[in-house]
């Protein structure tokens, strides 16, 4: 192959999340001589971004003052908080958590804030490159970290070159900051390559689904915020949902599932289904209409698996760091905090010998970024014992503000399958949309190109067959929420199909494959979903 | 010879679109918008004739509100020499569409004129046709093949019968079809190159004295909910199924 063509930034950030963003704004800010680059694997800045989202404004107040006054297109005052227990027909009112009073934040569409985000860094000469997905890492020769390569484009199914055919090329900077959020595919290689968890517990994960609905006249309460545990889920299975009203008739609902649920036959995907099917709900939904929907994996290790954060030529910040707050439900402000945090740090750096990633760890540890983290550490471990286990240790934690001696292990999601479990599940007849994981796919406008390499990498297919078959029954055909995963019989056989072109790049399979032989890479650049305000 | 490439800004064809709830028109807060699948084919093919020592010059041209620098700068990444904006904030029916083009074309005298078969917004296939007819030069739409040479073009247009071969004089405005080519993806140092490239604005009123669209849409709505259907034992049951909702 022939020398890739080089491009040189000072600083390359890799995803344009509000982690990004907020890093790029705030390093333009600093010091408008610094050239930056932002690198984005969606076809649009936003399009990949799905949360909540309630968000807290202090570090919007810091990045840009004036906000206020030019506020992103979706953002209501939040009015009132609602925590409920469900029983399958029932709610019981619940304490809202300390945690979860979101009195002074804002209701926002987090991709809406991306795309918002984006033009005011370009303003002030940041270069953004939506479309293009940094496929791999570019090293030096002395095994740091020189940039990112940008994947291929124009390649068929068998890997040769179309007519269209592009070869990617390499963006070499002092420093590369990763901010692909939750289980970024390059900060995973970074982290493995570098040893950066081997201080640390295993990151754990959720899958957090969502869907915009516009409602009839008159149903919504704007500003009215709702989460709900038990429920569908079993009291063993950590998460719940949540229900933003938006103004304009839209409401934002989801649901969350923790990835270390235990039975192999649960469908997150469902469990969301349902949730919408309990009697509150569904008299609220019924008449409206989807208007987007999708899906994404969201860190949830906290503290104590947070890995070293730096590494020569390169930064983790925000959840591709993994710094979200589970017990706050939040992680946007920890991002952006963390992204300016980096720009501040290498600001400095320039300043005195020159653009380095040296310190900056020290430098979040030593922030507010991580002692939030520190003092809810022991909240989301405890509800390894269950449902109930959890809520007491919360009230215990939450009342002693994490000043207890001890801190609690997180441990790997794919190892926390369970054979031969039979959970009885106490679900319902569903009727409102979608009816199943391809008519939501559709509400995602998920697009890929057919003629080009499965990016969904099967490392050891036979196990899929024999080992999978046998322990678990196939368990990616229940977990990836956009049914990418099939087992199909014809003329050769059983064999697992992979419906590459629904995948809505949630990075689920990834995670919670037990056996870790799936392995998810960037498709063609541009490619995947168009979210709409998620 | 210059190539003059009419281009528009529409939702992504990957989105669903969405009628507004209260029917004043289809609904594209926070959607994706793109060049013109249509549109995008045309630019390919001007670039292809400046490659191939046919063209000198290909020039994109778009016209609404400072949105479509969006897709004018991708336009201009992709290959094209400058762009121009028509500035106005009306979304413009195809009868205005074609007089200011023509208006356009008039002044930069190029000699092929290049567009869409016709936009995946509106799918009126007019605008093309109309700008021919107002400045008095031969049209070939749908085309599926483009060969040029000297004075004249020779199209290959795909239709119901088979393939329609035109020969027509130039300067001519020939609309594009979806096999005529596959676009090129766009280079990342190109989009750097690009913010380099001319992006004249011209007001529409400069061009075109009558910019009143005439047109008068009423009201917008989605197309009715398909009902439930239902199953039939046999060709007998459809058969009885049939007659009774009085459709046989």
């Amino acid at each position: 192959m022939s020398e890739r063509e080089v491009m040189e930034y000072d600083v390359t950030i890799v995803g344009a999340g509000p982690a990004g963003l907020s890093c790029a704004l705030r390093l333009k800010q600093l010091n408008s001589e610094l050239n930056v680059c932002v690198i984005e694997k969606a076809a649009e800045v936003g399009a990949h971004i799905l949360s909540g989202a309630v968000i807290e404004t202090g570090p919007l107040d810091d990045l840009l003052p004036d906000w206020r006054d030019n506020p992103p297109p979706i953002c209501v005052a939040a009015q009132r908080d609602e925590f409920l227990l469900l029983s399958k027909t029932g709610a019981r009112r619940l304490p809202t958590p300390p945690q979860q009073n979101n009195h002074g934040n804002v209701i926002v569409s987090l991709g809406a804030l991306c795309g918002w985000l984006a033009p005011q860094a370009e303003s002030l000469g940041v270069d953004i490159f939506p479309g293009y997905a940094a496929s791999a890492i570019a090293w030096k020769q002395d095994g740091s970290v020189s940039g990112v390569v940008i994947g291929d484009m124009g390649v068929d199914k068998s890997g040769q070159p179309k007519d269209t055919y592009v070869e990617g090329i390499e963006i070499h900077a002092p420093v590369t900051v990763l901010a692909e959020g939750c289980r970024g595919h390059l900060s995973k290689q970074l982290i493995k390559h570098f040893s950066l968890d081997k201080d640390c517990d295993p990151q754990t994960y959720g899958i957090g689904m969502k869907e915009l609905w516009r409602l009839p006249e008159g149903r919504v309460q704007p500003g009215l915020i709702q989460h709900t545990i038990g429920w569908p889920l079993d009291p063993r299975t950590y998460g719940g949902s949540f229900v933003y009203h938006l103004d304009d008739n839209r409401l934002a609902l989801g649901f969350v599932v923790a990835l270390d649920y235990a039975d192999p036959a649960f469908s997150p995907f469902e469990a969301l289904q349902q949730f919408k099917h309990h009697p509150r709900m569904r008299a609220l939904l019924e008449g409206g209409e989807i208007i987007s929907s999708g899906a994404r994996a969201l860190v949830e290790g906290g503290y104590q698996s947070l890995p070293n954060t730096q590494m020569p030529g390169a930064l983790l910040i925000g959840d591709a760091a993994g710094l979200l707050n589970v017990p706050k439900i939040k992680g946007t402000h920890q991002a952006m905090r963390s992204g300016m945090l980096a720009a501040e740090h290498l600001h400095q750096q320039h300043q005195s010998d020159g653009l380095r990633s040296d310190g900056f760890d020290q430098a979040l540890r030593g922030s507010a970024i991580v002692s939030e983290l520190k003092r809810v550490r022991n909240i989301r471990p405890g509800f390894h014992k269950g449902l109930w286990f959890g809520l007491a240790n919360a009230v215990w934690e939450t009342a002693t503000a994490g000043f207890s001696p001890w801190t609690m292990r997180q441990h790997a999601d794919h190892t926390a399958l369970q054979q031969n479990l039979s959970v009885q599940r106490d679900w319902v007849e569903r009727e409102l949309p979608p009816k199943d994981r391809l008519a939501s796919v559709y509400f995602a406008a998920t697009e890929h190109d057919e003629d080009q390499p499965v990016h969904l990498q099967i490392l050891e297919p036979d196990v899929c067959l024999t080992r999978c078959a046998e322990e678990y029954d196939h368990p990616c055909t229940r977990f990836c929420p956009a049914s990418v995963y099939e087992m199909v019989e014809d003329e050769q056989g059983k064999r697992l199909q992979i419906n590459a072109a629904n995948c809505v790049h949630c990075k689920t399979c990834d995670i919670k494959d037990p056996y870790q032989i799936i392995n998810w890479v960037t498709p063609e650049g541009g490619a995947g979903p168009n979210y709409q305000n998620l | 010879m210059k190539v003059l490439v009419f281009i528009k800004r529409v939702v992504d064809y990957n989105v669903r679109v969405k009628v507004r709830p209260d029917g004043s028109g289809v609904d594209t807060d926070g959607v994706k918008m793109s060049i013109n699948p249509f549109d995008e084919i045309a630019l390919e093919e001007a670039l292809r004739m400046r490659e191939a020592g046919q063209a000198d010059e290909v020039i994109v041209v778009s016209a609404g509100t400072s949105d479509c620098q969006q897709q004018l700068r991708t336009g201009l990444a992709m290959g094209a020499d400058r762009a121009i904006q028509i500035d106005t904030d009306k979304p413009l029916q195809p009868l205005t569409a074609a007089r200011a083009f023509q208006a356009l074309v008039e002044q930069q005298q190029p000699g092929v004129v290049l567009l869409g078969k016709q936009a995946i917004d509106d799918d009126n296939n007019q605008t093309g046709q109309m700008l021919a007819a107002l400045w008095g030069r031969p049209q070939a739409t749908n085309a599926a093949k483009i060969e040029l040479s000297g004075d004249t073009a020779r199209v290959t247009r795909e239709v119901d019968a088979g393939l329609e071969v035109l020969d027509i004089d130039l300067p001519a405005v020939i609309t594009t079809d979806l096999r005529l080519n596959t676009p090129r993806f766009v280079k990342l140092p190109d989009i750097m190159k690009a913010k380099k490239k001319p992006l004249d604005v011209v007001a529409l009123d400069g061009l075109v004295s009558d910019a009143g669209n005439d047109l008068k849409i009423g009201n917008w709505s989605p197309p009715p909910q398909r009902g439930k259907g239902i199953m039939v034992d046999d060709v007998a049951g459809l058969v009885t199924e049939l007659k009774s909702r009085g459709l046989l």
